[in-house]
């Protein structure tokens, strides 16, 4: 998903200078991108399935509402993805140049609409909104827009998308520095560089400025508790920010703090001596069921999210004063760099969920009383190590995939599918 | 509003088989019709554009099913948990089988993806078959909505059934024979030279064959539950729905021998969907039939609120519109391709490069979505 934009920013500026550089880049990436998009499917089938597989109490209880955002993934934003990848990847010398910018579009609009629809269905979770309860104890949908427009999906969807774009800045500037350091495919590695690092100043500070704040907001409000253990903060008091520290949960203590004094009253409050809310406050019953790994996870989320920006800023610098491209040590972080938004990414993915917990529905229904009560857990271990099979062997496929990709830089105009082929059609000649 | 959904998740649902249903074929078959690697890229190559799109329909019928009948999915999904994971094991490794063939030219390798590919496909249609099967037998559903299904028990049809017994594993075949011959009709009008003919007199042969299994299939249907036939005696009009099966059968043999290509397709695509309009037909209103008929699911006890239904209503009219304007859209864009019959074989001599070398460029477009279509 982050991706997208970007190439959808290069196909843009190849069509408005009409400088054939940047469609050449922008096909490269569509490679990587239609890999990336394979893995995604293949790995976000089962998602879909599992919700009725693993988690049948839950679906019965909350299908009159999320089965509407997850049925509408499937109608609108499957389908567009698919014919318009098809399109885009292949069809550019059929369409004309306005019409391929298009697809391009289509394929962005897709997945973003698919990632809306996603991140709906997860904010409903988050804080429940537009529901009433039926006689059977299930909700159902009192308000269509109600739901599609909770405030909290439209801050985590911002959140979520700027983040996705940092991880694809950081994957195309890591491979400009690449190309660059190792001297080939010069003039490509340059834009890479470029625009990777200019779309990676953009979404870093998008993550934390308006969307990352507003997140924290959103958790003020409706998950006290769990942005209590996020930030470790135990008594109701004027709040520290913990930058780093080990959590002591049995003392209700920090380990080793290292803080910035009453940054978090601030930003919770926007008033550096107001009080915020302890972990202890809470029942225990109400908190978080692994707040040491919650805090980590959220710990982890928001350094990275620093760092990035800080090197992000600083290839900036560094290019507006036109020294980037020689500037070895910063390329070597942003090639170094690339596997980071990977993690951070899915460390806040980890706050997410565990800072929702031990409720799948916040307030409403407890992770307990929501997973298919008729599979045994033996079933489950079944399942769960074959597909941690299977992922791993698609990990790896992955990553060979896309290196291969990368070897072989971006070619000149058949693209790399045209090689493959000849590749293949010259091995199979030397047989005969 | 709930008969309106039902047939819209019917419809969506014969949609999916139909179109996913050719490819899977089409893979059950790979091994056997691609005699070289030469063949067996013309098969990949023929499905390669398309079998993305049409697993959409599987995730697409899924989520809507979720959304009208939440009762229903959770139910299934859960009660039928080990194949249905074991379901979505084949899908992927389907898919890598169908992307790294393409992608990795070591022969060693490629026959390694051929099998995978193939292997999961044959099961694939098996699976399905038997969860038909499955749900056309009745399910151990109890007072809670909810069930369990082991693999298999004593592989009898009584009370303690398992997802394999004699009845669904019949199914399964039955299930694994209609999608071979719906490949190898597909495959026909894809290709020409000796897989064209190998894939035609496949059709040939199996075609008889299905016949006859497609009768065992209902005179056992029948005899392990004699109500299935009440919906028939109720409104006789759907006695025409078994004849006309037969008739798509024999329509898809005479097709296929008077070298009517595509009518021989479009005849096994009808068999499959009436196949399923019988099944849908004789359930009506149970949506999923228990052991004990009292704790059927059915259309009323399971649909979520008119509300919803309204609201998606108009979504899914909405949503329905774009896909099939995307769908001739990307299927006139490349129409050409897919149905290029002039695949240039690997066979060629070095005096004759020049002229190759335009070939590969050409058959360079041809390999449209086979890397990566997605969802």
């Amino acid at each position: 998903m982050g991706l997208a934009p970007l190439i959808v920013v290069l196909k843009s500026i190849g069509l408005w200078k009409n400088d054939e550089r940047y469609n050449k880049a922008a096909r490269f990436w569509a490679k990587i991108f239609g890999i990336s998009f394979v893995f995604g499917v293949v790995t976000g089938i089962p998602m879909e399935f599992q919700f009725g597989t693993n988690w049948s109490h839950f679906s019965k209880f909350a299908g009159g509402v999320i089965g509407q955002t997850l049925a509408m993934e499937g109608t609108f934003a499957f389908f567009l993805e698919s014919a318009f990848l098809g399109l885009f990847l292949y069809g550019e010398k059929r369409l004309s140049k306005i019409a391929h910018w298009w697809t391009g579009f289509a394929v962005f609009f897709g997945s973003w609409l698919s990632g809306y629809f996603i991140i709906a269905t997860d904010a409903w979770m988050q804080h429940p909104v537009a529901y009433h309860t039926t006689a059977d104890g299930s909700v159902t949908l009192s308000s269509f827009w109600g739901l599609v427009l909770n405030p909290w999906a439209i801050w985590q969807y911002a959140h979520n998308m700027a983040g996705a774009t940092v991880t694809g800045a950081f994957v195309m500037a890591a491979v400009g520095a690449y190309y660059l350091l190792s001297e080939k495919y010069l003039e490509q590695g340059k834009i890479f560089v470029k625009v990777g690092v200019i779309g990676g100043i953009i979404a870093s500070l998008l993550v934390i400025g308006p969307t990352g704040d507003g997140q924290g907001q959103n958790l003020a409000e409706s998950q006290p508790a769990a942005l209590a253990a996020m930030e470790a903060h135990f008594d109701t008091k004027t709040a520290d920010l913990v930058i780093l520290g080990q959590p002591n949960v049995e003392n209700k203590s920090i380990d080793n703090p290292l803080v910035v004094p009453r940054m978090l009253s601030f930003l919770v409050n926007r008033d550096w001596g107001s009080q915020v809310r302890g972990l202890s406050s809470f029942p225990e019953s109400e908190w978080p069921t692994n707040i040491s790994l919650l805090y980590y996870a959220y710990h982890i989320m928001v350094g990275l999210g620093t760092i990035f920006m800080l090197v992000m800023l600083l290839s900036g610098i560094q290019l507006v004063r036109k020294k980037l491209y020689e500037t070895k040590w910063l390329l070597w972080v942003l090639l170094l760099s690339f596997p980071l938004p990977y993690v951070a990414n899915t460390a806040g993915w980890m706050t997410a969920e565990l800072g929702r917990q031990p409720y799948l529905v916040y307030g409403v229904l407890r992770t307990l009383d929501g997973f298919s009560k008729s599979v045994s857990a033996a079933n489950v271990w079944f399942t769960l190590l074959g597909f941690m099979g299977m992922y791993s062997l698609l990990a790896i496929l992955f990553l060979f995939m896309v290196q291969r990709e990368i070897n072989h830089g971006p070619e000149p105009v058949e693209g790399i599918a045209a090689a493959a082929i000849n590749a293949g059609d010259a091995h199979a000649a030397r047989r005969n | 509003m709930g008969f309106l959904w039902f047939a819209i998740i019917s419809v969506m649902l014969a949609g999916y088989v139909v179109l996913d249903g050719f490819d899977i074929g089409a893979g059950a078959l790979h091994l056997f019709l691609g005699r070289t690697d030469d063949e067996r890229r013309k098969i990949i190559r023929s499905i390669g554009p398309v079998w993305d799109g049409n697993e959409v329909w599987l995730l697409a019928t899924a989520g809507v099913l979720y959304f009208v009948f939440p009762q229903l999915y959770a139910s299934s999904f859960s009660g039928f948990y080990l194949p249905l994971v074991m379901v979505l094991w084949l899908l992927m490794l389907r898919a890598i089988g169908l992307e790294f063939r393409t992608h990795i030219k070591e022969k060693i390798w490629a026959s390694f993806f051929d099998a995978i590919f193939s292997v999961g496909s044959l099961l694939l249609a098996i699976f399905y078959g038997a969860a038909l099967g499955n749900v056309v037998r009745g399910l151990p559903l109890g007072p809670d909505h909810y069930f369990f299904l082991p693999l298999w028990t004593n592989w009898n049809v009584g009370a303690h059934p398992g997802v394999l017994d004699w009845y669904t594993v019949l199914s399964g075949v039955v299930a694994l024979v209609a999608l071979c011959v719906h490949g190898a009709n597909y495959i026909v009008t894809k290709t020409d030279g000796e897989l064209h003919e190998r894939a035609r007199s496949t059709s040939l042969v199996l075609t008889p064959v299905l016949i006859v299994l497609t009768l065992v299939s209902l005179i056992a249907t029948i005899a392990i539950h004699p109500g299935i036939t009440a919906n028939f005696n109720a409104l006789p009009i759907g006695y025409a729905i078994p004849v006309l099966v037969f008739v798509c059968l024999v329509a898809v043999f005479i097709f296929q021998r008077g070298r009517h290509e595509v009518a021989a397709f479009v005849s096994g695509a009808l068999y499959l969907t009436l196949m399923l309009v019988g099944a849908v037909y004789a359930l009506y209103p149970v949506i999923l039939p228990a052991i004990d008929s009292q704790y059927n699911l059915t259309i009323a006890n399971s649909i979520t609120s008119s509300y919803a239904l309204g609201v998606g209503l108009t979504w899914w009219i909405i949503g329905m519109v774009l896909v099939l304007a995307y769908f001739v859209f990307m299927y006139r864009m490349f129409r050409v391709q897919i149905m290029e019959r002039h695949f240039r074989p690997a066979k060629f001599s070095s005096r004759r490069a020049c002229r190759v070398s335009q070939g590969r460029k050409h058959s360079a477009r041809l390999a449209f979505p086979i890397q990566s279509l997605g969802k």
